[in-house]
């Protein structure tokens, strides 16, 4: 079962690096621009926001956008990819446990999320001067946040019948909660409504807790935001391994 | 002899209501070279399907190799390797790395699987193109990866769905020699096929199915024996006589040089050639006008038909 895992996540990895142009590169190019016009160009005049320059402030909340888009877009596409050309039926007609498929497909979506958040990491510190307030929050934010959304992205590409359908969720679903997330403002500075509003989007925590890794300030208690996400991913992994286990789209 | 792979009663409805199965049961023999014939939307597809985990059964049971399918299905399915008929790998994947990736899928490690890969690229004519892309293959050659692909686990049963549709008539016979080989070296091998002649040259036992039921399973021998007469045609060395003596056979001038003989029980080609002679008729090449399989195929797929309507 080792050796079936190890194979998924390898095979995941390569097809990913492979396409680097399409998967690598983009997000770096455009978190960089994002740095360039909301930190560099307008962030002096908005100043700070929880006593950080809005900079800095800024660049948790980018490097979790890349690390959500791209842990989804690795396991909706690969999937639905592997439904659409059959093969699929290679882990099928396999002795594969169906939990095994699973974890490969969501280990490749981290991979790929941590890869691209670390390239996105590293072009940010050619832009600002930071230090990581603590690497534990950083890590498990990012590890539990990119599980999360590996495992979204795997819902989708079991339901989706065609390439429209796993462009639908990230574009309507999954960008405006992203941005209404606090990605690129604290939620202090909304009125009473839209800060409890706020609250019952997911996003709105792991963002909280990575800022707080990384800059140490938060609005929401770091291990409500971590029971949060769990219990997210313990829903989400249920779902995914039945889906998976009944054949859902799979097999008929 | 142990049996490889047994269904009993095996059905299958899939969800618009086709009844693509109607409880078939089939038997096959370990190490037997097994052919599963039918026309299109027969049933073969689906029962390999079954057999092979990528379609759910709605009821029956599987037996391969002594194993229920219910409760060791993962077991099972490092018993069988399979070639579908639909190519099912990723076009954008070197085709090495398709291979030792389904050998990791069967908990072989990637550094023990490149020499099993390097022999069966070698023995399919693709080790040139090992780096290449799947995409980049001819139809042939994209059966050949598959073939070598359900070869990887090195596993106890072949299954083959039109494993030579579109490939050419020499990699065709190579590939049948390589069948052979196999299934001489112990391997059981189910074949299902259109090429007839495919069939008859390489199984001994065969199941027919039409419209999801088993209308005959016999051995290819005692099947071919049913036919009850052969029809050949006989090219003579010289021009033929206009008046040929039937002595007790059946026969046809069909050209100049072209003679249709039906043969029967009383009359063998040593019976006809020797009347043949006897009029000045030398013969130099003999050919079969049909072949028998295809016959009996025929005749048995279209009296279920017709006992239908």
């Amino acid at each position: 079962m080792w050796i079936a895992y190890k194979t998924i996540v390898i095979k995941e990895v390569l097809r990913f690096s492979r396409i680097w142009v399409q998967t690598i590169f983009p997000p770096i190019i455009t978190t960089s621009l994002y740095l360039l016009i909301f930190g560099g160009l307008m962030g002096e005049r908005i100043g700070q926001m929880q006593g950080i320059d809005y900079l800095q402030y800024i660049i948790p909340g980018i490097i979790l956008m890349t690390v959500i888009t791209n842990s989804y877009a690795n396991t909706v596409s690969s999937f639905f990819l592997a439904k659409f050309n059959h093969s699929i039926e290679e882990l099928l007609v396999a002795p594969v446990p169906y939990w095994v498929i699973l974890l490969g497909y969501i280990s490749g979506g981290v991979a790929r999320g941590f890869i691209v958040g670390l390239g996105v990491f590293i072009a940010v510190s050619f832009f600002v001067e930071f230090t990581i307030d603590s690497l534990f929050i950083t890590f498990f934010t990012f590890l539990l946040t990119a599980i999360l959304f590996s495992l979204a992205g795997f819902i989708n590409a079991i339901f989706a019948q065609s390439f429209d359908d796993i462009s639908i969720v990230p574009t309507f679903i999954l960008m405006p909660m992203t941005y209404l997330g606090g990605m690129f403002y604290s939620i202090d500075i909304l009125p009473q409504f839209w800060q409890d509003v706020s609250k019952f989007n997911p996003i709105y925590y792991m963002v909280d807790s990575f800022r707080l890794g990384f800059l140490g300030v938060s609005t929401s208690d770091f291990w409500t935001s971590m029971s949060v996400l769990l219990v997210m991913i313990a829903m989400l992994a249920t779902v995914s391994f039945y889906l998976l286990k009944k054949g859902v789209n799979i097999k008929t | 002899m142990q049996v490889a792979l047994s269904t009993k009663g095996l059905q299958k409805t899939y969800t618009n209501q086709l009844e693509a199965l109607k409880g078939i049961d089939l038997r096959v023999e370990q190490g037997d070279f097994f052919a599963l014939l039918g026309s299109n939307g027969a049933g073969k597809t689906t029962a390999i399907g079954i057999v092979c985990g990528l379609l759910n059964k709605t009821a029956g049971d599987i037996e391969v190799l002594g194993l229920d399918q219910n409760t060791h299905s993962n077991e099972i399915k490092r018993l069988i390797g399979l070639m579908p008929q639909e190519f099912n790998f990723n076009p954008f994947e070197p085709i090495e790395e398709i291979l030792i990736n389904q050998a990791g899928y069967h908990g072989i490690s990637r550094s023990a699987s490149r020499a099993q890969a390097e022999i069966l690229l070698k023995r399919m004519q693709l080790w040139d193109k090992r780096f290449d892309m799947a995409k980049s293959l001819s139809g042939g050659m994209k059966r050949r990866l598959m073939l070598a692909r359900a070869l990887i686990h090195q596993p106890k049963i072949l299954i083959l769905d039109e494993p030579t549709a579109g490939v050419d008539v020499e990699i065709r016979r190579s590939m049948w020699a390589y069948l052979k080989e196999l299934n001489h070296e112990g391997m059981t091998i189910i074949l299902t096929t259109h090429y007839l002649e495919e069939a008859e040259s390489l199984c001994r036992h065969i199941a027919i199915l039409d419209e999801g039921e088993v209308v005959e399973q016999t051995s290819m021998k005692k099947l071919l024996s049913k036919v009850a007469h052969q029809v050949i045609i006989l090219e003579s060395v010289s021009s033929l006589p206009e008046q040929i003596k039937e002595d007790g056979f059946e026969c046809e001038r069909l050209d100049d040089y072209s003679l249709q003989v039906v043969l029967d029980s009383d009359n063998n080609i040593t019976n006809v050639l020797q009347n043949l002679a006897k009029q000045g008729i030398s013969v130099d090449h003999v050919r079969s006008a049909q072949n028998r399989l295809e016959t009996l195929f025929l005749r048995l797929t279209q009296k279920q038909q017709s006992e239908q309507h």
